[in-house]
């Protein structure tokens, strides 16, 4: 009767192809929920407040997902002074960038939706897509204060690619591939992870220009609230602002998954077999890295606009190329 | 044409895409518009890359030309003009020599390239490893690549001296 889904041994190719979009929109809900409560209830608590505490019953666990529905039910706003078409169409661009970058998350030796040889390359270029949804976003709102913070996250954005991609090649020279799995399976030969495996400048850079690409702060001028009202995100309101607000909490999720994967064995763990277990230890190891980012976010100041760039060209990028040749120079000595 | 074929219908809307896309660049009137056409255009050549199995090549398109190029193009363009709703200076009074220089090199490309390799078949979509484009490029074609990146360097010191006020002595 199901003939036609299974084709030899093997699942049919749309079928499969299905599933798998089936279970991504799936697992981004699963992964950005727990990260919404996480940052409301660990703000609340960092500033002695309680946060959420009623939705849900117990801990306000349901607070996130009320919130989600608050948003579908608002009225759709456009600006009158907007150019429709592309302010309705910047939240989806937005989504894409990150959502495709799930495509090459490795959860396990075989639960990955694609292993591509490209790896890591296509998951940082798939992602300078989010850096045209926001100019999209800021120049279609025709408002000063989107304009401004716009033009703010697409400087930002362009500065700390750099640091971010050349941060990824000393991790690339290190494994010899560019495949998740394969940058995996060589911390896991290895015996550590390559944050103590040579990789720790590596690991600071990338961390610190993730935290920049996702404009959170200390890096949040794009959407300095006491400057810009909220930057690029003033006009958006309804399900275009949850739109947003998904992929800024889902870009939380892939860049902490790929830091993970690069940095800290991701989906290995001594001890443990990867094949049960890796969904669970990575899962761990994203959570840790969830939660330095929102500690960050609730204990230190926002830069300014000069000190961000300077930091980023005069300080981030030449010393991530000196983390790239003194890996070269150990890849070929050793 | 083998219409059972489903790489030739992925084609077809590639191409469709492509071609409204690139008639949109250049007959638009708002800059901003012509930009993100652009970015559609060049989001038909990545996939067209992947079609042929060079995923390598579609990745770098789309890091290269969407990532950078176009959001520097879109930066330059809002933090100078922009103005919403578009503008009627962006028409040329000699739009119709550019026209006909497009017309003629896509007819000498194409005539070239169907003279050259007919119904011969291309790639076998199999993706290309990077590995191998890694090795072809630092064996094979080392010398074009060094001269390449020379030629970046002069270009990037260029810009630096172009850019920079010396501070008056």
């Amino acid at each position: 009767m199901f003939d036609f889904l299974v084709v030899g041994a093997q699942i049919n190719f749309w079928v499969l192809l299905a599933l798998k979009l089936g279970a991504i929109a799936i697992l981004i809900q699963a992964a950005v929920l727990p990260i919404i409560f996480a940052e409301l209830k660990l703000s609340a608590h960092m500033q002695s407040r309680i946060g959420p505490y009623f939705a849900g019953g117990r801990f306000g666990w349901a607070q996130p997902i009320a919130d989600g529905l608050k948003f579908f039910q608002k009225e759709d706003l456009v600006p009158a002074a907007a150019d429709k078409t592309v302010y309705k169409a910047a939240p989806y661009v937005a989504l894409v960038g990150t959502v495709a970058v799930f495509v090459i998350i490795p959860f396990s030796p075989d639960l990955i939706v694609a292993d591509l040889n490209l790896g890591i390359f296509y998951a940082l270029a798939i992602s300078s897509l989010s850096t045209l949804a926001v100019l999209m976003a800021g120049w279609s709102s025709g408002n000063k204060y989107s304009l401004i913070g716009g033009i703010r996250a697409a400087a930002q954005l362009i500065a700390y690619e750099l640091p971010l991609v050349l941060a990824v090649i000393g991790v690339v020279i290190q494994a010899g591939t560019l495949s998740m799995v394969g940058i995996v399976e060589a911390q896991i030969d290895m015996g550590v992870p390559y944050l103590i495996g040579g990789q720790i400048l590596g690991f600071g850079i990338f961390f610190i220009a993730s935290l920049a690409e996702l404009n959170r702060t200390p890096f949040d001028m794009p959407i300095a609230e006491s400057e810009l009202v909220m930057g690029y995100l003033t006009e958006y309101s309804g399900f275009r602002f949850a739109a947003f607000f998904l992929g800024e909490y889902a870009g939380i999720f892939t860049m902490s998954a790929i830091a993970a994967t690069l940095f800290l064995g991701g989906y290995g763990f001594w001890g443990l077999d990867s094949t049960i277990f890796g969904p669970f230890v990575l899962a761990g190891k994203v959570g840790l890295l969830v939660f330095l980012m929102i500690w960050m976010r609730w204990t230190f100041p926002r830069f300014r606009e000069d000190q961000l760039q300077s930091l980023a060209w005069r300080f981030l990028i030449p010393l991530s190329l000196g983390n790239i040749a003194v890996t070269a120079i150990f890849k070929v000595v050793l | 044409m083998d219409l059972g074929d489903i790489r030739n219908w992925v084609f077809i809307v590639i191409a469709v895409v492509m071609l409204a896309g690139s008639i949109v660049v250049v007959t638009t009137r708002n800059v901003v518009h012509a930009a993100l056409m652009l970015v559609a255009t060049l989001g038909g050549a990545a996939a067209i890359f992947i079609l042929l199995g060079a995923e390598f090549v579609a990745a770098t398109v789309v890091l290269v030309y969407i990532g950078a190029v176009v959001v520097l193009f879109l930066f330059g363009v809002m933090i100078t003009r922009a103005p919403l709703g578009g503008q009627g200076a962006l028409d040329h009074s000699r739009k119709w020599p550019a026209a006909l220089t497009a017309i003629a090199t896509f007819a000498v490309l194409a005539g070239s390239t169907v003279a050259f390799f007919g119904d011969a078949e291309i790639g076998s979509g199999d993706p290309v490893l990077t590995s191998e484009i890694g090795s072809s490029i630092f064996n094979r074609f080392v010398i074009p690549f060094e001269v390449v990146s020379f030629v970046l360097l002069a270009a990037l010191i260029g810009g630096i001296v172009l850019a920079r006020r010396d501070p008056e002595a």
